[in-house]
């Protein structure tokens, strides 16, 4: 065989298998963001590969960096599990869409020695713990409400997260929403002044910190609660329910928050109304452009989102994400199309 | 013969040499122009907060992201005082091991001993942080801690509960690494001395601890401080560990059993997530910060070591 021959049987070998995908063949989606959602990204990413042709890349960067890249336009689209400011939204410009993926739950994990799964926590208690007004675990208010367990004269050791993160965006959302002094001393965002307590790096760290020290409590993800088969408690919600976190009741708390749910989902919707909801939770979005600049790249994402909010959403359970209620599906279902590119809507 | 190769080799050779010498230049050069670049690059990063904080940076406590308002003094406590309790364990420590490794040991226990000491440098530091949590934390809270403050618990430094989280063991956690360095770079210093020098000592009467304090060590004085620099500058900048068993609280406390937190670890915690402008800027001022504590700690350094360089000649005479 000469070199020409093997040349050509090569270039004959690759062409045959490039020509096999379908129409949305060879291209590549890139986004960047929240480590929150990045198990199931990464399995979507692995089913709608192998499903329609289309790589997706995710890098789970952190939602400070999502945000930060989707403005800079070097990610196709953006992930983050704490909304975009006005200021960011302008400096990003064009017409910004957070689009929500799933929701998780954040709960309330302690280690004190004798006290079973699900104690009950009513949102002033959590927020004065948390300030470092109620410092010991046989507090009145704290026994009123658990007045069955045997709860220790100790010290309670609080524990955060010292890192930037969504969780701690959602936990202290709710503790402003349900104790004004919280709103007014410490506020809200990915990293607060702590009042109180030890601060632990990622849900690792804080989960670490709670295992190993006596009488502390912290915050984590339902997820990572679940899988590390930690000691959580339940909160109570507005309707003067306690509800043991789970991904059913954290669907309920979407569900009851529907109506405060702007046109953008810009919102935590933490503390919502309805009976069964697990108050601390919230969103994971994807941004994107309502403009996109390509036709081809711009339909891809919004099929990729589309799929992802229907038949990708069965993936979410398993991993214990929180499903998409099917009432908020219909209205997302507005939102992917009236996403257009070049003026022209990408989907039919 | 090499005459005939004529003025072309000769000149050619020149050129080579000419090059390579020009070459060896801008590799040197290039050090201090990115460290350059690196200080220019910081400061136009931290413009935004240099502008809005100035100096009451340095001076200021609060770290509050939510309200942007940012101070990094507790921060600079934190890593000084870190770094400190690391050297005052790891030295006496690390010069002993030195000792005996260049002094004492017998032979075919060198290479095992020197072997593990190597070993304890290659663990890479989010492993050592592991460890800290996990096995160093729980030692500090239920032995250590309650030992310290029964003996030493009316000193302000072991005031409080020992919670195993804190600057303590950030401070032990940072001397096992640095212990490594001490080791390595002064058995080498030590070994260099001149077995003439120890022989001196040994023919006037000397015992072994007289001639290692009297002949050894005095020469080979500037080399263990600047393993001991290193070890500074090591634990300075150690981000990971530290972060895991510190307890990242932003705040100056006498106790050593209080959380702190240190530069290195507020910018790697927080700087993922970091969304507002001024936010971004004040974690690089932060950096900024860090560098210049670092640049003020290695200058030091410099000073101390020429103040002591000239014990070997003095021991000479």
């Amino acid at each position: 065989m000469t070199l020409r021959q093997v040349v050509i049987a090569v270039l004959a070998v690759t062409a045959g298998a490039a020509a096999v995908p379908a129409a949305a063949q060879g291209l590549t989606l890139n986004g960047a963001g929240a480590t929150f959602p990045f198990p199931l990204y990464s399995k979507w990413s692995q089913v709608y590969a192998a499903e329609k042709g289309v790589q997706i890349n995710y890098q789970s960067i952190g939602s400070g960096g999502g945000i930060r890249q989707f403005i800079a336009k070097t990610v196709d689209f953006g992930a983050t599990d704490g909304p975009m400011t006005d200021e960011q939204v302008a400096q990003a410009g064009g017409r910004v869409l957070h689009v929500p993926m799933v929701a998780g739950a954040v709960v309330p994990v302690y280690n004190v020695p004798g006290v079973p799964i699900g104690l009950d926590f009513t949102p002033d208690v959590l927020a004065d713990i948390f300030l470092g007004r109620i410092t010991k675990w046989n507090d009145p208010r704290l026994v009123k409400s658990n007045s069955t367990v045997p709860l220790p004269a100790a010290d309670i050791v609080v524990v955060h997260r010292s890192d930037g993160s969504g969780t701690t965006a959602i936990w202290v959302n709710f503790l402003s929403k349900v104790s004004a002094e919280w709103r007014s001393k410490v506020g809200e965002g990915t990293s607060v002044n702590w009042p109180a307590g030890l601060g632990g790096r990622g849900n690792e760290g804080v989960a670490g910190l709670v295992r190993q020290t006596p009488n502390s409590l912290g915050y984590v993800e339902l997820a990572y609660a679940l899988t590390n088969k930690m000691t959580f408690g339940d909160v109570q919600n507005r309707a003067g329910q306690f509800v043991r976190p789970t991904l059913t009741s954290t669907t309920k708390a979407m569900e009851g928050a529907l109506k405060n749910i702007p046109e953008d989902y810009r919102v935590f919707f933490t503390n919502p109304e309805g009976r069964d909801v697990y108050p601390v939770a919230g969103f994971t979005w994807i941004l994107i452009q309502g403009d996109q600049g390509d036709p081809a790249k711009g339909k891809a994402l919004v099929e990729f989102l589309w799929w992802a909010t229907h038949d990708g959403q069965k993936y979410a359970p398993t991993l214990l994400y929180a499903l998409l209620p099917k009432s908020l599906i219909g209205r997302i279902e507005r939102t992917l199309k009236s996403v257009t590119a070049k003026g022209a809507p990408v989907l039919p | 013969m090499i005459g005939g190769r004529g003025g072309a080799a000769v000149s050619s050779a020149r050129t080579a040499d000419r090059t390579f010498q020009f070459l060896l230049a801008a590799m040197a050069a290039a050090v201090p122009v990115i460290i350059g670049a690196m200080l220019v690059a910081l400061i136009a990063a931290a413009w935004p907060a240099i502008q809005r904080f100035g100096g009451a940076f340095f001076v200021t406590s609060t770290w509050d992201p939510v309200a942007e308002e940012f101070g990094v003094l507790p921060f600079v406590y934190g890593t000084l005082v870190s770094s400190a309790l690391a050297l005052v364990i790891a030295v006496p420590l690390g010069l002993g091991v030195a000792i005996f490794l260049a002094e004492l040991v017998p032979g075919w226990l060198r290479s095992p001993i020197s072997f593990f000491v190597e070993l304890l440098a290659a663990i890479p530091s989010v492993v050592i942080g592991l460890w800290g949590i996990f096995v160093l934390v729980p030692w500090v809270r239920t032995a250590l801690g309650p030992l310290l403050s029964a003996s030493l618990g009316s000193l302000p430094l072991f005031r409080g509960p020992p919670l195993g989280i804190g600057m303590l063991t950030a401070g032990l956690i940072l001397a096992v690494m640095v212990v490594p360095f001490i080791v390595a770079v002064s058995t080498e210093v030590m070994r260099t001395v001149p077995r003439s020098q120890r022989e001196a000592a040994l023919a006037l009467g000397a015992t072994r601890w007289e001639t290692t304090r009297t002949a050894v060590l005095p020469y080979a004085r500037s080399g263990i401080i600047g393993a001991v620099f290193l070890a500074l500058a090591r634990a300075l900048g150690e981000t990971m560990a530290v972060t895991m068993v510190i307890g990242n609280v932003p705040q100056i406390k006498t106790s050593l059993f209080a959380p702190a937190y240190t530069i290195p670890a507020v910018i790697a915690n927080e700087f993922s997530e970091a969304t507002s402008d001024l936010y971004v800027a004040a974690l690089i001022y932060a950096g900024l910060v860090l560098f210049i504590v670092t640049v003020i700690v290695n200058a030091l350094a410099r000073l101390l070591v020429r103040r002591v360089a000239h014990g070997p000649t003095q021991i000479r005479e």
